[in-house]
């Protein structure tokens, strides 16, 4: 029968296709973590002593707390910024109905095409240019220039899936304009509003690109990754790799718990309504 | 003077503002360095095009044919390893399918160079390939690293996600009885590939192609992890311009021609599509 597919066949193999090349994603980031438990000062393979020492040497040392810090810093402020401005630039995007709007889509999803390098030049001369010094605040600035058309696009997706007769229905029944944003928008918006600030948040901690141009003297932790990198092997490398990487990792579980936890108890006072 | 204030408008004015400050501004500022003299830091030379004219004549038409080869080389291959996958994950996996998409974007959230770190281990002489190698069959594969191949590599891993993700929203644009009527009709797989499938996913691929064309294009991290000396691609040119050698309107030539590349295609694009289906899948 030509009329029956999908056929069981196809989907075993596009099932073992699809493993294969998860586990060619996570290969290298489980060699990063292998490596920093290694003894030797440079990586040999097969891997012949186990330590953690690096470890405690990694979360002693002063210089990897200011990473931290930094790179912290420069997150936060750009996950909040974002978020806000995002919120509405995705009503704009997708929600309302506007003359120029078809214009506005593209042009504030063009940050997101274009190379980041070349981003975080322009931002350098251009803070250069209005007499700014580069530091980590700076950093904020220019992560937002590629952070906020993520985030609005993010938060677009659900606000297409809006209905906007709940608004209209709030409106009839007397609500005000704030009433509506607070007991109708935001709550049906606020999925996206999570993904996209943790989106923000990681996309921001994770920036070496336009981290590299625009903090000035400030450093982030995947700059100093990268510097190390460059220049020669330290056990250090793989152990921050590890450290940040595992942070990232308990962040997204606790929110992924966090989140299952109000759907179960919204669906707990739903059923016992 | 009403359409200041329609709700959208007002929506629309803090990003809106934010990014003419933050993207149009600089790029604008590079677009006038572009035309000043040679190692100058200020904007208020006689502008000239010698800039543009040296960019031929010296060699960095090298780099630029190195960043557009991979880049077309990238998406050649990212396309048939991600379309299957993006297949599945659009049409078969059923409830499976939130888990893979959750699996494939957690590593877009970890820096991408601990991850280059990572085939860096890998590929290093005495590393997990060569020391397994080793100590298995007793061959020595070193000379991984630092080559072309090692680069397409990383280009490869780290641009995966943004060719799969398009992929599967156009797949998942195409309703499925539309297939089976033509395989009802007698079309064979390829057939109803080509003709049913692959015009109605067009969206996303095109979506997927240029997003990770443009991104593989001013990429820089990769070759420069991986690679290390082995080649240089027009974002290292850029940057050193810029830095090394203090050479500001020559960086900024480099970039204003790589940015009209980029935009070009964009442009192209977004002519072609449109965005309201494609996002909010209406």
């Amino acid at each position: 029968m030509t009329g029956t597919f999908p056929t069981r066949h196809s989907t075993t193999l596009t099932a073992i296709w699809t493993i294969v090349v998860l586990l060619f994603l996570y290969i290298p980031m489980m060699a990063v973590v292998l490596a920093s438990f290694s003894k030797l000062r440079y990586f040999r393979f097969p891997i012949t002593g186990w330590t953690t020492e690096w470890y405690s040497k990694t979360l002693e040392s002063l210089s990897v707390r200011d990473l931290l810090w930094t790179s912290l810093s420069v997150a936060t402020l750009v996950t909040v910024l974002s978020v806000g401005l995002a919120f509405f630039g995705a009503l704009a995007f997708a929600r309302y109905d506007w003359t120029g709007r078809k214009l506005y889509q593209r042009l504030v999803l063009l940050p997101i095409f274009f190379p980041q390098a070349v981003l975080g030049l322009s931002l350098l001369l251009w803070f250069s240019a209005l007499g700014i010094t580069t530091s980590w605040k700076t950093a904020v600035f220019a992560h937002m220039i590629w952070i906020v058309p993520i985030v609005i696009l993010i938060i677009s997706i659900q606000v297409y899936s809006f209905d906007s007769a709940l608004e209209e229905a709030a409106f009839d029944l007397g609500a005000s304009r704030w009433q509506v944003m607070k007991e109708i928008t935001l709550p049906i918006m606020s999925p996206g509003i999570v993904s996209g600030g943790i989106f923000a948040f990681l996309l921001s901690w994770g920036n070496f690109p336009l981290s590299l141009f625009s903090t000035g003297a400030d450093q982030t932790v995947p700059e100093w990754l990268y510097a190390k990198m460059v220049s020669g092997y330290t056990p250090m490398v793989p152990t921050l790799g590890s450290l940040t990487m595992s942070g990232a990792a308990i962040l997204l579980l606790l929110i992924y718990l966090a989140w299952m936890a109000i759907v179960r108890r919204k669906r707990g006072r739903a059923g016992s309504q | 003077m009403n359409w200041i204030r329609q709700p959208g408008v007002v929506a629309a004015l803090p990003a809106a503002i934010f990014l003419f400050v933050g993207f149009a501004g600089p790029l604008l500022m590079v677009f006038g360095y572009s035309f000043m003299p040679e190692k100058t830091f200020t904007l208020k030379q006689l502008p000239t095009v010698e800039n543009y004219v040296s960019v031929v004549t010296d060699s960095y038409y090298i780099s630029f044919t190195w960043s557009v080869f991979l880049a077309a080389l990238t998406v050649l291959l990212l396309f048939p390893i991600c379309y299957p996958i993006a297949y599945g994950m659009a049409k078969l996996f059923g409830k499976w399918a939130k888990l893979v998409t959750a699996l494939i974007a957690i590593p877009l959230l970890i820096s991408e160079n601990i991850r280059l770190f990572g085939w860096v281990l890998i590929l290093l002489k005495n590393g997990i390939f060569d020391g397994t190698m080793q100590s298995l069959f007793d061959v020595s594969v070193s000379g991984l690293l630092y080559t072309v191949p090692a680069i397409v590599l990383g280009l490869v891993y780290v641009y995966l996600p943004f060719m799969l993700f398009p992929l599967v929203i156009g797949i998942s644009m195409i309703p499925d009885v539309v297939k089976e009527a033509a395989a009802d009709l007698g079309a064979n797989r390829w057939q109803v590939f080509r003709e049913v499938e692959l015009p109605l996913a067009m969206p996303g691929i095109m979506i997927g192609c240029i997003l990770s064309f443009i991104l593989v294009l001013g990429s820089l991290a990769e070759s420069k992890i991986l690679g290390g000396q082995a080649i240089v691609m027009i974002a290292d040119d850029i940057e050193s311009a810029f830095t090394f050698a203090q050479n500001w309107p020559k960086g900024s030539v480099l970039s204003v021609l790589l940015i009209a590349l980029s935009g070009f295609i964009v442009f192209t694009l977004f002519r072609r599509i449109d965005l309201d289906q494609v996002i909010g899948r209406r």
